[in-house]
């Protein structure tokens, strides 16, 4: 379950959604070759219910996060309650509920990094990128940085995950130059 | 062999023998290989025996509890119902990343071995789960299943044996406790991932309610090979007075050691040696302080007892603790134990699933607790307080986090007590009125 952003105790800020705009309509996700994506997954279990992580990662790969809309639309291709749907949403602490940086950087300091030095890695990468606290986007929209739970990748230490890619045994030294190559 | 670094002489790859080396992640390069040999040779074996050779060959899960695996097959039966495989590709166990390499490097390995264990359990659909965050695993496994199902190794008629063998890839979204079992049969279902109260077992009632077999990677990665070379083979591999651990076995070092990395040796293999031959030993100018051998789930040793340790399922008992997964984390004289059981005690609150009271307060307690006593606030009763709440947390859960939460307090303060006294001691805030203390806040 995800208690937050900080693994180490810190901060706890979240945005409120965004979503509420009544004016701007919802765009569907579900429709021509995502549609269709989605029919062969659905070929793929004996319930519907089962292609529900995978329909989250779809919305989440269109649009970046997973707003109260789109767990509606979810719930209805799927024919399951929204509330079922945030239920779920809530529990995987790879769904993002709030819009988040154009980079999402996802620091492991679990023991086994911890001890290679990990929380000096979020603190450069804190400092490098801007962002006033853990969890927190950067004014500029580009960057939130969080501290992770193991990432399965100890003997890299420290790996940090950046949106979909992995970048292995990061230094602090490292991290200017990684954060300078992102857009 | 010691990936990232060159296989060392007393490594004994089998399952490792092509991390490294990008060709073997293609159809072809494994079939060159001889890949896809030993399935093609099961898919014309009656199921029973695939799980006689398996069971002869004592291979025992490599997932973390160490289930025989040919046992576990034997509850599947031809009893005309749909039956479900499930891999456990979720590895979050912190101090483990062995699962990882073998997808990364021979994604086509693990799916032979997906196929034939499918069939070998009556199955005709298996699904592999993977960590929402193993991106690169997941394309390498998502890619290898592509492209047998374009060979015609996966379908309808996998290898022209006129048996039907679906294999599908489901990824995960962020949570340990989906590596627990049933709680992965639960997100497979598109629920919360929470584990289910046993029995049934999932051998009766599993994924979508039927009977399913689950195995871990490097467990179903291994079948192929004994599949091919037959159960004696096998048995080579462990030490000749243990007859209870038999074959090779992945190790995943990490933390303050010189050589960081994936190892595969016989088990049975001195962790002495290992630790300080194959691994290099401690960084320059340190010293070991303690290990953890099999996970973070696993009871912390001191040098002494990590080094005279033997690296099999009874040897690790026998040194007071467990093979688990594999996971081998290396503390050096630097590390303060206070500070580093107390973030693993922080991890566990954070992955609770939150069923159970005595797992979901304890493992919030115990972080606070501890997070005191490393900032130097804690007192002489919250030791006692952290054992009772532990012995609150054993044995009485839904699955086992509860326990793995204790298992580091527990064994950190017997073997490292000195350095919790210390903290302790340093408290200038605490009252020292004989028979009249501070109350714990917990
Ligand atoms: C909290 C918890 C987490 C677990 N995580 C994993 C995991 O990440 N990978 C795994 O293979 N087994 C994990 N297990 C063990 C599985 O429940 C199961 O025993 C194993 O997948 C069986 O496969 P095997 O017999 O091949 O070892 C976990 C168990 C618990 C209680
Ligand atoms: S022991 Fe903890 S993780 Fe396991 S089922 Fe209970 S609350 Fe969930
Ligand atoms: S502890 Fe950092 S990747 Fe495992």
């Amino acid at each position: 379950m995800s208690h937050g952003p900080s693994a180490s105790g810190g901060a706890i800020v979240a945005a409120p959604p965004t979503d509420a705009h009544h004016d701007v309509p919802y765009e569907p996700v579900f429709v021509g070759t995502a549609r269709a994506e989605l029919d062969t997954i659905l070929s793929r279990y004996p319930t519907k219910q089962a292609a529900l992580l995978p329909a989250l990662w779809m919305i989440q790969d269109a649009r970046g996060w997973i707003s109260p809309a789109a767990m509606e639309e979810v719930a209805s291709v799927l024919a399951i309650t929204p509330a079922y749907v945030k239920g779920v949403v809530s529990f995987y602490t790879m769904y993002h509920q709030h819009p988040v940086g154009r980079h999402f950087i996802q620091v492991c300091t679990t023991t086994p990094c911890n001890v290679c030095g990990a929380e000096d890695v979020v603190k450069a990468f804190l400092e490098h990128t801007g962002c006033a606290d853990l969890g927190l986007t950067s004014a500029d929209g580009r960057f939130t940085v969080i501290e992770v739970e193991c990432l399965g990748a100890c003997g890299f230490a420290t790996p940090v995950m950046i949106n979909n890619a992995f970048v292995d045994a990061v230094t602090p030294d490292a991290v200017p130059r990684i954060v300078s190559e992102l857009a | 062999m010691g990936y990232p670094h060159p296989s060392h002489p007393r490594e004994t790859p089998v399952l490792s023998r092509y991390f490294g080396d990008p060709g073997a992640r293609t159809l072809d390069g494994w079939r060159q290989r001889g890949g896809y040999d030993a399935l093609q040779q099961a898919l014309a074996t009656d199921p029973q025996e695939l799980q006689t050779i398996v069971k002869d060959s004592g291979l025992r899960g490599r997932g973390g509890a160490g289930f025989p695996t040919g046992m576990k097959w034997s509850f599947m039966k031809p009893d005309g119902k749909t039956h479900y495989l499930c891999c456990n590709a979720d590895e979050s166990e912190p101090g483990t990343f062995k699962d990882r390499e073998i997808m990364r490097w021979t994604p086509h390995g693990l799916v032979e071995g997906v196929a034939l264990a499918a069939h070998a359990i009556y199955a005709e659909t298996a699904y592999i789960y993977i960590r929402g965050e193993f991106t690169e695993p997941y394309a390498y496994v998502t890619r290898a299943v592509e492209d047998a199902y374009a060979a015609g190794i996966l379908g309808a008629n996998a290898m022209g044996s006129g048996r039907r063998v679906d294999v599908h890839v489901h990824r995960g979204a962020g949570a340990y406790i989906c590596g627990e079992e049933t709680a992965l049969m639960n997100s497979l279902e598109g629920r919360r991932g929470n584990p289910r109260i046993k029995p049934p077992f999932p051998a009766v009632a599993g994924l979508f309610g039927k009977p399913t077999t689950i195995n871990n990677v490097e467990t179903l990665t291994t079948v192929p090979y004994i599949i091919k070379n037959g159960a004696d083979w096998y048995k080579q591999f462990g030490r000749p007075d243990n007859p209870k651990s038999i074959g090779t076995k992945l190790f995943s070092v990490c933390g303050n050691i010189s050589r960081p990395g994936n190892y595969e040796v016989a088990l049975g293999f001195p962790m002495g040696e290992f630790l300080n031959e194959l691994c290099g030993g401690p960084l320059p100018g340190r010293e070991i302080k303690a290990v953890i051998p099999g996970g973070s789930s696993v009871p912390i040793l001191t040098r002494e007892e990590a080094e005279a340790a033997i690296m099999d399922y009874e040897g690790m008992v026998a040194a007071g603790t467990m093979l688990g997964s594999g996971g081998v984390i290396v503390f050096d004289d630097r590390q303060d134990m206070v500070r580093q059981i107390a973030r693993l005690t922080r991890f566990y609150a954070h992955e609770s699933c939150a069923q159970c009271s005595q797992c979901r307060e304890g493992t919030a307690w115990t972080t606070r607790i501890m997070e005191r006593i490393r900032d130097g606030e804690g007192t002489a009763e919250d030791l006692d307080t952290l054992l009772a709440i532990a012995e609150n947390m054993s044995g009485k859960t839904i699955c086992v986090l509860s326990d793995s939460c204790a298992t580091p307090v527990v064994s950190g303060l017997r073997k490292f007590r000195h350095e919790f006294e210390a903290r302790i001691a340093a408290n200038r805030s605490m009252v020292t009125v004989t028979g009249a203390s501070r109350a714990p806040a917990a």
